[in-house]
């Protein structure tokens, strides 16, 4: 079945031809289990990534119970966690699982699965006119393989010894040697094994949207025709695909060293009284493998929540996205500056000095094409007629959250102020409000403007809002103040700073920030309520353009079935940002050209 | 019982916003929901601009609070420190002032051209000149910014002064050791096979390294005011990070590459209580770099003292050769030529043995 779903769909694209809805027979597994339509595939992503969203969030909630009051016990965490809560207190150990299992899930399996992995699914046939991916067998395989690396993920949280602890960057030689840490023992492999799977779904999921973009464009899609989203996600597929093998490469060396008696990465070691016999490597080049994975990994969180947005911003404020070839051509130079960063994370490594500068430069080069793109949304903004749906109030956040978290990244790229950022709140800071809050807020506008076509009803607008209020209010308080602990030169991924005579006078902020994390939790319950309650019982969509948008999606029927349209695909005529154009509120993309219609 | 008396509560709360949520859409459906759209609409607009104003009222707030804790007013406790002050109140100038703007433009524009019955958006696909202008201007201020940066990266990465004190710092599970290297000025070999050979050698030195007979092994950093300092940092097991805050300096310590850092200490530990108003202050090593379990409790002090201080303590420290080799602890200065013999043999033994 496989093969021909292929063929036929590679067909009608070619050819437009008239009949859209493929008529095989479908059951319930072949609809909603092992799908090839990538609007199905879609969300399984989707609702993946929100299961792993509230495990992460959970693990954070967790760990900020112990900044909060180093000294208290809670005895239900013990009836929770048994041995690693021992007399109701989180034994450091455990922090540091958590700490690593949090930015593990939320940075691979949350923000990239699940955002990447829904959105290009969802939006590229749509946007672009094709009945569905160039390869719906690899796009159904890329999700099993996401669903592989999620249960090894998971499982490494019940062995004996615990899951990985050395941070999500896991450098060696701590995540190399069991002697070092119990995490680094049968958890570490586990991480290592989920990863791998990881990175083979991301690439069975990259190498297919950038097929499908380059390839199976409607009648009339030129690239420069396409949805910002499309140009976003096109990116994001480039980084991952050229960077995650990297990291693979780099893991796998990892595995060799830690099973095989290699010596990458290891060399003049003594550790627990052990002298190891390994010299040679060097433990600086498993940074340098992992970064070059690491900082596109930050674009490819972030692109997709930039494309989404601006399409979000201009269709909500009813103008044109402002400067939609320089849209472009930041997205382009940021997908090139990003290979070229990475050892800004390595400033105080004992890097050559001179190599060092370079990277300052081309890190704070970045800052360039950022700023343009701060500015053309809002000029959009500008002189727009602005409807505030939950999504337009997400990308509004996003806006904001990009502007402070950007600005925060000229303090770290300048090497010489990193000596004294470096591994502090201040890079907690940084990165939480400008990668993770913000491509959160990036997903949440795209949930809430595409739940529509996902699934034909909408989410509760009141939820809707008090998620919103409650999220960027809380955000900010969070994150906004751990700026100041960074200053002060307070180092992240500690587990009690009561004993630190120059960090212990931020114990009440830490507390007030582990009540605030308690209440924005609690708040995204909300949402994932709103989520499920809404998909039977939300209200039903009736109009078949909700939000008078111009791109193709909003032409397919409410609830399209598997190849997208009953008929043709639709021609495309011109670009998808002709909102208020020659007084017309919209001109949708399939709509001929008029012969008076003036030029843009 | 009180724990289950909070998620109840917590339900209560969750079941009451539900029920809201629910009536607000069945009031919406009778009250027409174009209406309850465009009253949404108006009462978004006005929080977006409560929050733009409450928003920087809390981030001076927040300042107000927390900057006196950063020991920022206090400044740097190194010469080569202040530099790093000075860029960072450069940098804050200028993105301060940029993140004050943007977020005005962008909460403004948003209430100002709220939707607005029988407005029309203006269509404004582009404009070279706009956009020519913001590639510019933020390409011109990060250019000053970075040549700025760079001249301080290039004068601390440099060497250290030739007369610099040098100490050595090594890391290990979870504690630092310091090692000076005595009269000589020079610190003797390691090799880390040596590794507790003889028992005790926790630094790995090579003893069959006449340089290492004077050197000293400590816990504590002491350090002359006013001298430059280079340390030679070194670890034993995994990646640490000497991270000394108020110097407003830092350096991983990673096993196998040793790596330096220099600068030059401005306030003695009693100065520095005097500046900051606490009895209690002491200059903290933090390990800033993930190393383990005890990653957070690897603390090690600096104690900054006069010259005159700094040689008494240093000559009250006794060298680690002769707590490892008590016979060869001499009351008269030891004859090079005589120890080397003496220590050869028993040290070529331990080689041979391994
Ligand atoms: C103006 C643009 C930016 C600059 C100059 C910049 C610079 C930096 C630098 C130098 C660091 C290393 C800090 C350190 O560890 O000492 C850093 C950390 C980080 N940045 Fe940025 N950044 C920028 C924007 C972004 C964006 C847009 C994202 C994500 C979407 C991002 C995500 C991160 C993350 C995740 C880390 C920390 C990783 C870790 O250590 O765990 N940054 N940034
Ligand atoms: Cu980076
Ligand atoms: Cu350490």
């Amino acid at each position: 079945m496989s093969t021909t779903t292929l063929q036929e769909t590679a067909h009608h694209t070619s050819h437009g031809e008239a009949h859209g809805e493929q008529h095989h027979h479908e059951t319930f597994i072949t609809k909603y289990v092992f799908s090839q339509d990538h609007k199905t595939i879609a969300k399984q992503f989707l609702v993946t990534g929100i299961i792993w969203a509230i495990i992460g969030g959970l693990f954070s909630v967790i760990f900020r119970l112990q900044l909060a009051d180093p000294t208290a016990t809670y005895p239900w965490l013990e009836d929770l966690l048994g041995h690693w809560a021992q007399g109701g207190k989180l034994q450091p150990e455990f922090y540091y699982a958590l700490v690593t299992m949090h930015g593990t899930i939320l940075v691979f399996f949350v923000l990239t699965a699940g955002l990447s992995g829904t959105f290009a699914n969802f939006l590229i046939p749509l946007q672009i006119g094709a009945r569905d991916m160039a390869s719906p067998m690899l796009n159904m395989l890329s999700y099993w393989f996401f669903f592989l690396a999620s249960i090894i993920m998971m499982s490494s949280l019940f062995v004996q010894t615990g899951p990985a602890s050395g941070g999500w960057t896991i450098y060696p030689p701590l995540s190399a040697l069991g002697d070092a840490s119990a995490g680094s023992k049968i958890g570490m492999d586990l991480w290592l094994v989920s990863m791998a799977m990881f990175i083979v779904s991301s690439l069975l999921g990259g190498l297919n949207y950038i097929t499908t973009i380059l390839n199976m464009r409607t009648k009339g899609m030129s690239m420069t025709r396409m949805p910002l989203t499309i140009w976003a996600l096109f990116f994001t597929a480039v980084l991952g695909v050229l960077s995650f093998p990297v990291l693979l490469s780099g893991a796998i060396l990892l595995l060799f060293d830690r099973n095989l008696g290699t010596s990458f990465y290891l060399s003049d070691i003594v550790v627990a009284g052990k002298i190891l016999p390994n010299e040679g490597g060097s433990a600086i080049l498993f940074q340098h493998l992992f970064w070059f994975l690491g900082h596109p990994e930050v674009y490819i969180i972030l692109l997709p929540a930039m494309g989404m947005s601006s399409e979000i911003l201009s269709i909500n404020s009813r103008k044109p996205i402002f400067g939609y070839m320089a849209m472009v051509g930041s997205l382009f130079a940021i997908t090139i500056l990003a290979f070229l960063v990475w050892a800004h994370h390595m400033f105080v490594t004992g890097l050559n000095p001179f190599l060092g500068s370079v990277f300052v430069l081309l890190t704070l080069l970045i800052a360039v094409p950022s700023a343009i793109k701060v500015f053309n949304w809002l000029t959009t903004l500008w002189r727009g007629n602005i409807r505030f749906t939950p999504a337009m109030m997400f990308a509004i956040g996003f806006v904001s959250l990009f502007i402070s978290g950007g600005l925060t990244g000229i303090f770290l790229g300048n090497s010489a102020l990193d000596i004294h950022l470096h591994d502090t709140y201040f890079v907690i800071a940084h990165f939480h409000i400008v990668m993770g809050v913000a491509s959160f807020f990036g997903m949440f506008a795209g949930v809430y403007h595409w739940y529509p076509k996902m699934f034909g009803r909408y989410l509760n607008n009141t939820l809707a809002y008090i998620h919103f209020w409650v999220t960027i209010i809380g955000a900010y308080l969070i994150f906004w103040p751990m700026h100041y602990e960074g200053l002060a030169g307070m180092p992240r991924r500690y587990y009690d700073f009561s004993n630190w005579e120059s960090f212990k006078n931020f114990g009440g902020l830490n507390q007030f920030i582990s009540m605030i994390a308690l209440l924005v939790f609690a708040v995204q319950l909300l949402f994932v309520f709103n989520f499920f309650y809404s998909i039977w019982k939300g209200r039903k969509v009736t109009n078949q353009n909700p939000w008078n948008a111009n791109t193709l999606e909003w032409t397919t029927p409410i609830r399209p079935g598997h190849g997208n349209w009953p008929g043709d695909i639709p021609e495309v005529h011109r670009w998808p940002y002709d909102y208020s154009k020659d007084g017309k509120d919209f001109i949708a993309q399939d709509v001929p050209v008029g012969a008076d219609e003036s030029k843009h | 019982m009180k724990d289950l008396f909070l998620v109840a509560i917590v339900v209560m709360i969750f079941v009451v916003i539900f029920q809201i949520a629910k009536a607000s859409e069945y009031v919406s459906v009778l009250k027409g929901e174009e209406k309850t759209r465009k009253q949404n609409n108006k009462i978004n607009g006005f929080l977006l601009i409560c929050f733009l104003i409450l928003g920087l009222i809390g981030a001076w707030y927040c300042n107000e609070l927390y900057y006196g804790k950063t020991l920022f007013p206090q400044g740097a406790a190194s010469v080569e420190g202040e530099k790093i002050d000075l860029m960072l109140y450069i940098t804050i100038g200028v993105t301060g002032t940029v993140f004050v703007i943007t977020q005005i433009l962008l909460f403004w524009f948003a209430f100002k051209y709220q939707e607005q019955e029988g407005k029309k958006a203006f269509y404004f696909p582009h404009n070279n000149k706009l956009e020519l202008l913001w590639t510019t201007v933020p390409a011109i201020f990060l250019t000053v910014l970075v040549v700025f940066g760079l001249k301080y990266w290039f004068k601390m990465t440099s060497d250290a002064p030739r007369d610099a004190v040098v100490v050595e710092i090594t890391g290990h599970q979870f504690a630092w050791d310091m090692r000076y290297p005595g009269k000589d000025g020079k610190l003797g070999k390691k090799n880390y096979k040596l590794y507790n050979t003889p028992s005790g050698n926790t630094l790995a030195v090579d003893f069959e390294d006449p340089e290492s007979w004077d050197d000293l092994h400590t816990t504590e950093m002491h350090l002359p005011v006013g001298k430059p300092v280079k340390l030679v940092i070194n670890a034993m097991d995994v990646i640490h990070d000497v991270g000394l805050s108020h110097f407003r300096m830092k350096m991983d310590a990673v096993p196998g590459i040793p790596t330096t850092m220099w600068f030059t200490p401005k306030y003695t530990t009693e100065e520095m209580k005097a500046r900051t108003g606490n009895p209690n202050f002491v200059y903290e090593i933090s390990c800033d770099q993930m190393c383990g379990k005890g990653h957070f409790s690897m603390r090690g002090v600096i104690v900054v003292e006069s010259e005159a201080d700094y040689n008494k303590w240093l000559a009250s420290q006794k060298p680690e050769y002769y707590t490892l080799y008590p016979e060869k602890d001499p009351a008269k200065p030891i004859q090079a030529t005589d120890t080397t013999k003496a220590v050869t043999a028993p040290m070529a033994q331990v080689m041979s043995g391994k």
